[in-house]
């Protein structure tokens, strides 16, 4: 494991997660598996000390140096870390806002390809990510098992014979385990059917969130589908319940609506996506919400094949770079809103432009 | 006005009453208006607070609140109080200390009190030593707020004791007992031990 002083190595790439490939990787982003789990015999994160809380971070510290094949892992001091590089991590989704805004000893382990990571310190002593690219439940719970295993070898966890692992919130008792699958709708949110099918969703114990997780604007489209409860399930049943019932049935209503779309007004979608296209590769200034909003048409126009020289991992990894933190990282110092509505423009136009990506039309 | 989320004039002006700090004024624009109108409550400790307000509504009398509030964990200190305002709970021991008042609450939650999911292969230390670890270091924080750091330093070898006996239920293999690394004393940065 290596402490990582900056976070250099990760602006440089992008997440696994974001390659846009996988089952139904046309509406499915990604598909994350999150265990939270506390050590035996100290408080939760709320009745720690500073001392305690210190305790935490080096006894997983070394336990988690100790691990095979973790040779690779970034180890990142969240507490010495600039306020501009949290909120990065936020934005990579490899760290959630909570840890970011908190205080005293905290940190992340994260794996070179992203797919995994490690917060010490956050609502619990220990959350345990795995993200995969598209819908891919199983194979992210298989590796996060895997992960679980191996930290609980070194460590030893609170866990009650009735209730299962035992967290601060009771709202994560039991498996400890959340699965959310990020989905892409754009044509629920056209056609206007998105909250009637989040209403029926909601008599089937799943929640619905936007893009940064908790209390965030639903931005571009994007919504976060989870389990709600965590107890009394299995692990298996809870990925089944997420991934087999529910977003299977979200995808279909998704599909549907794109092809209702396409089916009333072709000509109408394919000017509302060349325009949005039109609009990132030639603004000189554009904001974050904007940038978004466009995106998000532009996604799907790619995934309708009214778009077809645009990847789909290059929309989504700017997704991601045109957010704040990433644009002042990738610049190397701090932007002014301002100047960061003239570099995300720049950054845009160098993407969309690079990849030979304007279609017919407007060339 | 500008709508606070964008830069789309803000046409709708809302006054939130229910918010923890008081009433909580938003301009917004249409769309983020309706946003915000619509938004369900995900978060977990709305979840909680419903939950609760739901479980006491059916189950206390108001003096039956009172006292309920006033119960206290033994291991961590907090307060059915303190844990019903935040929707966090102080450490592992208050699933045993409080379990009879949360479990109406995990079931309202979950609708199940069974753990039927993967277990850990290695079973925690007996749970009164885990208790007696918690109520140990809460004693010893308070002992170095205090500035008797003679009473922390005799806590902390009984930390380490509890941790090193290898026959007493809350032995912690020597890698993993880092109370007993010199390297941070119990004295925080006042020293003196």
């Amino acid at each position: 494991m290596k402490q990582a002083t900056d976070l250099s190595v990760l602006v440089k790439n992008s997440g696994e997660w974001l390659k846009g490939t996988g089952p139904e990787s046309d509406i499915v982003i990604s598909s994350r598996i999150r265990l939270a789990r506390n050590l035996a015999g100290f408080p939760f994160i709320k009745k720690c000390s500073d001392d305690d809380r210190r305790k935490i971070e080096r006894q997983v510290r070394t336990r988690l140096e100790a691990l095979a094949g973790w040779d690779d892992i970034q180890y990142v001091d969240i507490d010495s870390l600039a306020e501009v590089d949290r909120q990065f991590l936020v934005e990579r989704q490899l760290i959630s806002r909570e840890i970011a805004e908190a205080e005293g000893s905290r940190a992340v382990a994260i794996d070179p390809g992203e797919q995994y990571s490690v917060m010490i310190n956050e609502e619990d002593h220990l959350r345990l990510q795995v993200m995969h690219s598209g819908l891919d439940l199983i194979s992210a719970w298989e590796q996060m098992d895997k992960l679980d295993d191996a930290i609980e070898g070194e460590l030893l966890y609170a866990f009650h014979p009735r209730f299962g692992y035992l967290t601060a919130c009771p709202t994560n008792v039991g498996t400890g385990l959340r699965v959310s699958v990020m989905l892409h709708l754009p044509g629920l949110v056209i056609t206007q059917q998105i909250e009637k099918v989040f209403r029926s969703m909601q008599r089937i114990n799943v929640t619905v969130r936007g893009l940064y997780g908790e209390g965030s604007q639903y931005t571009g489209d994007f919504y976060q589908v989870s389990n709600q409860v965590t107890l009394g399930h299995t692990e298996r049943e809870l990925l089944t319940m997420v991934g087999e019932e529910v977003v299977p049935r979200i995808i279909d209503y998704e599909r549907k609506a794109r092809d209702f779309l396409m089916e009333k007004g072709e000509q109408d979608l394919l000017d509302d996506v060349s325009r949005a296209l039109g609009i990132l590769s030639t603004a000189r200034k554009i904001s974050s919400e904007e940038t978004m909003h466009y995106l998000s048409k532009v996604r799907m126009g790619v995934n309708l094949g009214l778009i077809d020289d645009v990847e789909v991992a290059t929309i989504n990894k700017l997704f991601i770079h045109t957010q704040p933190a990433h644009l002042q990282k990738l610049q190397g110092r701090m932007l002014t809103t301002s100047d960061r509505h003239i570099e995300r423009a720049n950054y845009l136009q160098r993407h969309l432009r690079d990849s030979g990506s304007l279609p017919e039309e407007l060339n | 006005m500008k709508c606070q989320y964008c830069d789309k004039p803000a046409t709708f002006h809302i006054t939130e009453l229910t918010q923890p700090g008081g009433p909580q004024i938003l301009h917004l624009c249409e769309h983020h208006a309706r946003t915000v109108l619509q938004k369900e409550a995900p978060s977990p400790i709305k979840t909680i607070t419903g939950a609760l307000a739901k479980q006491l509504q059916l189950g206390q009398t108001k003096e039956e609140l009172q006292k309920l509030d006033k119960k206290e964990c033994p291991s961590c200190g907090i307060t059915f109080f303190e844990f019903r305002n935040s929707g966090r709970l102080g450490c592992p021991m208050d699933y045993t200390h409080f379990e009879s008042d949360l479990t109406p609450l995990l079931i309202n939650i979950h609708d199940s009190l069974e753990h039927t999911g993967k277990r850990p292969s290695r079973a925690a230390a007996n749970v009164d030593a885990q208790a007696e670890l918690i109520s140990l270091r809460k004693a010893m924080e308070a002992a170095v707020q205090n500035e008797d750091y003679e009473t922390a330093s005799q806590i902390r070898d009984k930390i380490n004791e509890i941790q090193g006996d290898p026959k007493h239920p809350g032995y912690v293999p020597p890698s993993e007992n880092d109370d007993a690394d010199s390297e941070e004393s119990a004295s925080g940065e006042g020293g003196g031990l």
